[in-house]
């Protein structure tokens, strides 16, 4: 029987710190067997555990794409106990993962459709995995118009800066970046992502929107999206419960008879709308 | 097949050499599975076990594997129990319990193995409930005090022997060479009117039930069942059907292991996010969290309420929260109150 709690070896090969206040790193991980790497096949939106052996594990989403081989990418917040002792990590320490866990399938979904990507503070992780797949060669054309919209409280909070530098260059999406509250030296855009979501975001028809951020963002955004015209089934969100085993056994997570390890992370709108609003 | 009193236990001390053999064993006044090494120690007059011998299979805290990190290497031996357990006089609500442990562990897509292990290497001898307690509802939970579900055998106490019933393959390839004697006649009237005069001392009515929880999240009933509840989780950690854990790790130098211990939905801690956020808060939403699992997700997952009525959350809630109040309490709805 194969054993879902046994983690794969894997090496951190970059601590990188990613944001301004230091808070945020973003980890490199590599396998350290062949097979395991060839193995472990993933889809955007899911997530895995990250073990620190003597610390103990904790769930995040992955920020690489399935379409960038060789390594595994996770940006992590400073809040406890496993993720200070990561944020501490030297680079060429073992780690585990488990996983992948979670739903991939809502990718095929939003194939054919056109697409408005809203994220805001760190959760902007798994979009960026999502962003990286649309945007390869191979998989562009299964999808239309791509809009991102992006926001963080200030500049230095924003994750991935050479990326979306590049992003901002290109014809074939059109991302947004917008910061809470004036700056110096930031010529772009200033305002809360739900104003900014009223201002830029797409027309409905046959237009998907795919939310991920702090649990306040998505409060009041997606009420804009419903204004603008987008039913619950073409919104999907990504939920964070607290999460320990992955596999839908430990009883942590769960959303009404769903639990977001095993069922989720990713919903439609439509099928939280008929659960409790535990999360 | 019947075993008879006075040779109960030298059939045990049979077994030990086999087995590892855990029976219910008297302490003080009360009474706990536990593995015994000869016969005598078993006592069989008991009413019910204070915790539930899930526990057995899923103990409270368990080592998942062992491992040692140093430098570019990573050594990691998993910690699987494959020894042949069997479980004597067990009642059937708890056999019961098993079979909904095991559509939890046992799922679609993720099979745990530590549970299933044991699962599979134990063979589980129930004992029917000739007097069960007061706070037993068994029967209104599609059980009874000689339910067989989850069992492999099935013992029936006629006076001086056991009429022995065989439930499962497992419990019939568990007898041969046992060479016990078979069932009289006499005996198997006897098991029969036992059966058939067997009370429960109370039943409960669930009708309904199901269908109010689906569209009862917002009833003001919520608002006060929780009230006199301290959160203090003695009720999800005596109940049979609970699986809710934590996973850890204990350290020492560059070697440690993974452990698995109990949680419950009663602590606020449970759920709380990294942000500080709670997606349950106040003790009104973790109690109706616990009861919204055992009866209508629960339901809506596996097909089956998720309480055996064996009725150790009533008897250990140190503020007599009585789940059979509570669930009428629930049908009847807030508005009555
Ligand atoms: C599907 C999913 C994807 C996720 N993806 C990401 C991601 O990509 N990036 C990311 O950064 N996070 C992500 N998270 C969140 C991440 O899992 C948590 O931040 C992480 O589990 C925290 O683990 P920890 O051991 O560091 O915190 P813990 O030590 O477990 O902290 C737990 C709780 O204790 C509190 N706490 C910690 N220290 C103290 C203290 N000293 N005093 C009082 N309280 C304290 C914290 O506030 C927190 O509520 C994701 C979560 C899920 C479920
Ligand atoms: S909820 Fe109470 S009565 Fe039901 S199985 Fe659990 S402990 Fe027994
Ligand atoms: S045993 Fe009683 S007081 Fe304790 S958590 Fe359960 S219902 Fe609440
Ligand atoms: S994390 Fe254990 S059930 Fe979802």
């Amino acid at each position: 029987m194969n054993n879902p709690y046994l983690p794969i070896p894997v090496r951190l090969t970059k601590n990188f710190i990613e944001t301004e206040d230091r808070l945020i790193h973003t980890f490199t991980l590599q396998f350290l067997k062949e097979e395991d790497e060839n193995s472990f096949s993933y889809m955007p939106g899911q997530f895995v555990e990250i073990c620190v052996f003597g610390k103990g594990e904790a769930p995040f989403g992955i920020a690489s794409s399935p379409t960038e081989s060789g390594f595994l990418k996770f940006s992590v917040a400073k809040v406890g106990v496993v993720t200070t002792a990561l944020h501490a990590m030297q680079e060429g320490s073992i780690l585990g993962v488990r996983g992948p866990m979670g739903n991939g399938s809502a990718v095929e979904k939003l194939k054919g459709k056109n697409l408005v990507i809203i994220g805001g503070g760190f959760a902007f992780t798994t979009l960026r995995s999502l962003i990286t797949y649309i945007l390869h060669p191979g998989h562009r054309g299964d999808f239309g118009e791509l809009t991102v919209i992006y926001g963080a409280r200030n500049p230095g909070l924003l994750l991935y800066k050479e990326e979306l530098a590049e992003w901002e260059k290109r014809s074939d999406i059109n991302l947004v970046c917008t910061i809470d509250v004036p700056c110096e030296g930031w010529n772009k855009r200033v305002g809360f992502v739900p104003t900014c979501t009223k201002e830029v975001a797409p027309c409905s028809d046959n237009t998907y929107a795919i939310v991920c951020g702090p649990p306040v963002m998505i409060k009041f955004t997606t009420p804009v999206l419903e204004e603008l015209g987008f039913s619950p089934g073409q919104v999907f969100l990504s939920l964070e419960n607290k999460m320990k085993c992955g596999i839908g056994m430990c009883g942590r997570c769960n959303v009404g008879g769903k639990y977001v390890c095993k069922d989720g992370p990713v919903f439609t709108k439509e099928e939280l709308d008929r659960l409790p609003p535990e999360y | 097949m019947i075993i008879k009193k006075s040779e109960l236990s030298s059939f045990l001390d049979k077994l030990t050499g086999q087995y590892q053999v855990l029976a219910p064993v008297k302490k003080g006044l009360e009474f706990y599975f536990q593995p015994i090494s000869s016969g005598v120690q078993a006592d069989l007059s008991y009413s019910n076990s204070v915790t539930a011998p899930k526990g057995i299979l899923f103990p409270q805290s368990e080592t998942l594997f062992n491992y040692d990190v140093q430098g570019e290497t990573a050594d990691m031996q998993e910690c699987l129990d494959t020894g042949k357990k069997v479980i004597f006089g067990l009642r059937p609500c708890d056999a019961k319990s098993l079979v909904l442990l095991d559509k939890v562990f046992h799922g679609e897509k993720y099979q745990d193995p530590y549970y299933l292990s044991r699962r599979a290497n134990t063979v589980l001898v129930g004992l029917g409930c000739g007097e069960p307690r007061g706070t037993c509802f068994c029967a209104s939970l599609d059980g009874g005090p000689f339910g067989t579900e989850g069992l492999d055998l099935l013992l029936v106490d006629i006076g001086d022997k056991y009429v022995v019933e065989v439930v499962s393959e497992k419990g019939a390839s568990f007898l041969t060479g046992a060479s016990l004697p078979l069932a009289g006649k006499d005996d198997r009237a006897a098991a029969a009117k036992a059966k058939e005069t067997a009370f429960q001392a109370c039943t409960i009515n669930l009708e309904g039930l199901k269908e109010k929880m689906d569209v009862n999240y917002d009833d003001p009933v919520w608002g006060f069942l929780h009230e006199k509840c301290l959160g203090c989780g003695a009720c999800t950690y005596s109940c049979p059907t609970c699986h809710c854990f934590d996973i850890l790790d204990e350290v020492k130098d560059s070697t440690g292991c993974r452990v698995r211990n109990w949680d419950a939905c009663m602590f606020p801690l449970f759920t709380l996010h990294g942000s500080g956020h709670n997606p349950r808060p106040t003790g009104k939403e973790r109690f109706r969290q616990r009861f919204m699992h055992k009866f209508k997700y629960f339901v809506d997952n596996y097909g089956a309420f998720a309480c055996v009525g064996c009725g150790r959350c009533i008897l250990n809630c140190p503020v007599n929260i009585d789940i059979r109040q509570v669930l009428a309490d629930i049908k009847a709805g807030g508005d009555e109150k």
